[in-house]
């Protein structure tokens, strides 16, 4: 049987979202959770992985709550998560500005940025939670941008028609992660939080069908340690570097994620991943990662091709009316400001077209030669001065003279551990937050709500729902002799072993670079039938070789950066495939997600509301084994699907 | 192009380490400096030697992770630039190029130019924070901030953790660091109730971990790839005299 010859297994369903209205769902959901007695919490023992925005944060909470709480992160520094480059903003509904923002709103916008592929109650709970997280940050001393009389300013963002993203200049998810990071490190000084840095968490150990701890790697040492707790949460960020390029940081992975997949926790809409539209192109095939560049700057650049296929003239030789400006020309109401998913498809259409400029062919030009000449270079500069500083130091041009070149790249992963309302995966005691899980933003993020997301999952829901787990259930003690333990820790060591034995001919990078073309040829913007069942086939190809032929050099006995990456590129080998399964069993374009099949005439996204209302979430049954797939139906009780148009 | 690299190569904390020379032959101006060092790395795998290992993350300069002596200069001889953004434009053909780890009494080498910063961290611990639980948050708006208290908060705030003010220090001292959380932190009326404890706090654990201390070279402001101002340090001293002299509080 081949791999995707899948089966379809029961029906998955939330149990843990309260029904009636959805205004009052989560207010209802907490007085309903059963509380763990103050003088007990002392005694439970909770693990987080990660220290991103979502780890950080509910490491910090949970650790204030007095829970003993065990935190691993695989940077030097719990600081240094990937949450940190986050730029744009954050968005909550204060409705500060009057102009008619509302929890609802933003539950409205949310839902329908997602294409109707998100749970309508994890939605309106982060819309509600997001003034708190507001407060919460500006408790903690983030300095978000002001105005002159003191109070808070924001800015309108991602196609929304009201201003409600907070800020802190171009680095909100850098003093948002410090403020979280500060939180952490007052509870590593009161003692309720134990810090492991540069620890790799390997495996997830699960005895009797619950989730007790986790096997990590001493990243300096190489020691394999095993940490027991009562409860796990996974905060471990998205898994975008599946296609080698993206705008994450080169340690982001899927790892722990897949490793708890692998012990039974289903992994949703893995092939729901974002694009975004405005990075600086590839320039060699040295390149190790794209940078992203704001989403603002198509605030004031507009964006064109040469209508002439093969037109090598400078830029600024090509006279206006040479010019293609295809976002005006296909979407006159929202022209360069259509959405994420939308402005992406239409730069690889006219790159496929052959009419992409740069050496590659594969970029687009950002203009400004129109805002520096209506606003003055002045106000360009103090609007975008530094990005444009960024563009100069990795390009070598200068944007004020030469427009910019610009390509779509991965950018965030809507997909991840399938959870219930309370967080928690299919394996009970494992709780999933961040980027890691795939709850709230369906098909499509709408930009400024990860960072949101990652706070609400780790400051406000998550240390209320695990309490409730905790107080319900009676967990017997586990030692480290019991044999799921020994086993987990016995595959860890295994695993390492076959890796650093295999000494082949080809290194860990070469084999990460070619899952990315595939990755990106066959599941990225545009995806077919046929282009899917041939990446089907290389994947598994490429797996095979991968675990003959790589080469691995020193031990594992001390720090050892190729060892690390291996293990993260072996998983990625297997969720590339994962994911391009679930693309090819999704027979219908809907958010970041393009069937090239389901277009409508006009070449838009075309939805099939009747067939794919549901989150897929899939079982893992065995490497290269036909997963199961079980669907949750989504219900739409408040907003009503419509086909999203913007032009 | 054509590089020579002289890299520093210690194979663990005790080893007593060494340069290397190598030459890479296919270098492109596009590169940045840890690219070229990923070229270098494939061709050492490939021909049977150790990579050379290096602290990295997000490659955009924000992160902090990367960290390495570039011909004398901590981050590079780019003004106001991670070595993750230099790039290799910068450099002429044929150049040699050495490359060592961050030095500092206070951050032992683990591997190669991999160094052990975790002593930032434990400054942190000792107060680099406002004590607010989450949950007991008053409404955002409650406390105003006065724009230029809040910009001059931020420039402080921008600092990375990269640890290249202490690289360049002739004494090793942290005080940059320092003196950005604690301006960062006492720009705010939310960080006044623990301003004077937090600077006394932190100063000794600064101190207690092997940091020297500050003799106003400015190395360390011209080293910062985020610009932070030397400024801060004034802070800090200022804030740490008027916590300790003053009798107002001191250290149990
Ligand atoms: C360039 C860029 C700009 C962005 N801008 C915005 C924006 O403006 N607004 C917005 O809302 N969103 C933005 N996003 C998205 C947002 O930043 C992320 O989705 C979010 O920060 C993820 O947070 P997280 O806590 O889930 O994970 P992360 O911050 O990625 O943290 C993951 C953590 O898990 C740890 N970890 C991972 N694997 C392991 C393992 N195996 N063992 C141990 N530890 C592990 C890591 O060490 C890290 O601590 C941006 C993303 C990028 C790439
Ligand atoms: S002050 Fe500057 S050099 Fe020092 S750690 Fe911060 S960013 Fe790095
Ligand atoms: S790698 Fe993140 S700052 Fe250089």
């Amino acid at each position: 049987m081949s791999y995707s010859d899948y089966s379809v297994g029961a029906p998955v369903v939330d149990k843990a979202a309260p029904d009636g209205p959805i205004e009052t769902r989560w207010e209802r959901r907490k007085f309903g959770v059963k509380l763990v007695n103050p003088a007990n919490k002392r005694k439970v023992k909770i693990i987080v992985v990660g220290t991103g925005l979502a780890g950080g944060a509910a490491a910090a909470t949970l650790g204030e709550a007095g829970y003993q709480v065990t935190s691993f992160c695989y940077q030097d520094s719990p600081r240094r998560a990937h949450s940190i480059a986050a730029q744009g903003g954050i968005n909550a509904a204060k409705n500060y500005r009057n102009d008619g923002d509302s929890v609802y709103r933003l539950f409205y916008d949310t839902v329908k940025g997602g294409d109707f592929r998100a749970r309508e109650s994890n939605v309106h709970r982060l819309a509600e939670i997001s003034r708190q997280i507001i407060d919460q940050c500006v408790a903690q001393g983030v300095p978000f941008a002001r105005e002159y009389g003191g109070l808070l300013d924001t800015r309108s963002f991602g196609g929304v028609q009201v201003s409600r993203t907070f800020y802190a200049r171009g680095q909100t998810g850098q003093q948002l992660l410090l403020g979280a990071y500060q939180a952490l490190e007052r509870q590593v000084n009161a003692g309720t939080v134990t810090m492991y840095p540069r620890h790799e968490m390997l495996e997830l150990v699960v005895v009797e069908g619950r989730a007790r701890g986790v096997v990590v790697r001493d990243m300096v040492t190489g020691e394999i340690e095993t940490h027991l707790a009562d409860a796990v949460v996974l905060a471990t960020g998205g898994y975008g570097n599946v296609f080698y390029l993206s705008t994450n940081a080169k340690g982001c992975n899927v790892t722990a994620a897949w490793r708890a997949h692998r012990k039974g926790a289903l992994f949703a809409n893995p092939c729901f991943t974002q694009i975004h539209p405005t990075c600086i192109p590839v320039s060699g095939d040295h390149q190790s990662k794209l940078t992203l560049m704001s989403e603002s700057l198509r605030n004031d650049g507009r964006v064109w091709v040469p209508k002439q296929i093969g037109d090598t003239r400078d830029p600024r030789e090509i006279p206006h009316e040479e010019r293609d400006y295809f976002l005006e020309r296909k979407y006159p109401s929202f022209g360069n400001l259509v959405p994420r998913d939308i402005a992406s498809r239409a730069a690889k259409e006219v790159c496929d077209e052959k009419r992409g400029v740069g050496p590659s062919g594969l970029g687009v030009y950002l203009d400004f030669d129109d805002a520096i000449q209506r606003l003055g270079r002045k106000a360009v500069e103090a609007k975008y001065g530094n990005l444009f500083e960024m563009y100069e130091r990795i390009t070598g041009e200068n944007p004020y003279e030469v427009p910019m070149r610009i390509f779509p790249a991965v950018h965030y992963t809507m997909g991840g551990l399938w959870v219930d309302y309370d967080l928690q995966s299919t394996i009970p005691g494992l709780y999933v937050a961040g980027e890691a899980n795939f709850s709230d933003h369906g098909a499509n993020r709408l930009g400024a709500s990860a960072l949101m997301q990652g706070l609400s999952d780790g400051y406000f829901v998550l240390p209320v729902t695990i309490g409730d787990y905790l107080a319900s259930n009676k967990l017997p003690e586990v030692t480290p002799d019991a044999p799921e333990v020994v086993e987990a820790e016995k595959a860890v060591r295994d695993r390492i072993e076959t890796l650093l034995s295999i000494n082949g001919t080809r290194t860990v990078d070469s084999f990460h670079r070619e899952l990315g073309h595939i990755m990106w040829d066959y599941c990225g913007m545009e995806r077919t039938e046929d282009g899917l069942r041939k990446a089907l086939e290389l994947i598994p190809e490429l797996r095979r070789e991968f675990w003959n032929n790589v080469k691995i050099p020193g031990t594992g006995a001390e720090l050892n950066q190729s060892l690390e990456k291996a293990g993260r590129v072996a998983d990625f080998l297997e969720l590339g495939e994962l994911m391009c399964l679930d693309a090819l069993h999704r027979r219908e374009s809907c958010g970041g997600h393009f069937r090239g099949e389901s277009q409508t005439e006009d070449g838009e996204a075309q939805r099939d509301d009747e067939n794919f209302s549901y989150a897929a979430a899939w079982e893992y049954t065995g490497r290269g084994s036909a997963p199961v797939l079980h669907k949750e139906e989504l219900l739409f009780e408040y907003v009503h699907p419509t086909q999203r148009s913007y032009k | 192009m054509k590089v020579n690299l002289r890299v520093w190569r210690q194979r663990d904390a005790v080893d007593k380490g060494r340069m290397v020379s190598y030459v890479v032959e296919d270098a492109s101006e596009d590169m940045s400096f840890l690219e070229l060092l990923d070229v270098l790395n494939e061709k050492l795998i490939l021909s049977g030697d150790e990579p050379v290992a290096f602290d990295h993350d997000c490659r955009e300069g924000i992160c902090g992770s990367c960290s390495m002596v570039v011909d004398g200069h901590p981050h590079g001889p780019e003004k106001a630039t991670t070595v993750c953004q230099l790039h290799m434009r910068k450099f002429s053909d044929g150049a040699t190029i050495t490359v060592e780890p961050f030095r500092a009494g206070a951050f032992p080498v683990i591997k190669d130019l991999v160094v052990d910063r975790g002593a930032f961290d434990k400054i942190i611990q000792a107060g680099g924070y406002i004590s607010a639980n989450t949950g007991s948050a008053p409404e955002a708006h409650s406390t105003p901030v006065p724009k230029s208290n809040a910009d001059r908060s931020f420039a402080a705030a921008n600092c990375i953790g990269c640890g290249a003010c202490v690289a360049a220090c002739p004494n090793g001292s942290a005080s940059l660091f320092l003196g950005a959380k604690l301006t960062h932190l006492g720009e705010m009326p939310q960080g006044q109730p623990e301003r004077w404890e937090r600077v006394v706090n932190m100063v000794e654990t600064h101190d207690d971990a092997g940091f020297g201390g500050c003799t106003n070279t400015g190395a360390c402001a011209t080293a910062c790839p985020k610009e932070i101002p030397l400024d801060v340090i004034s802070q800090l001293n200022h804030d740490y005299l008027k916590a300790t002299v003053g009798g107002r509080r001191k250290k149990a």
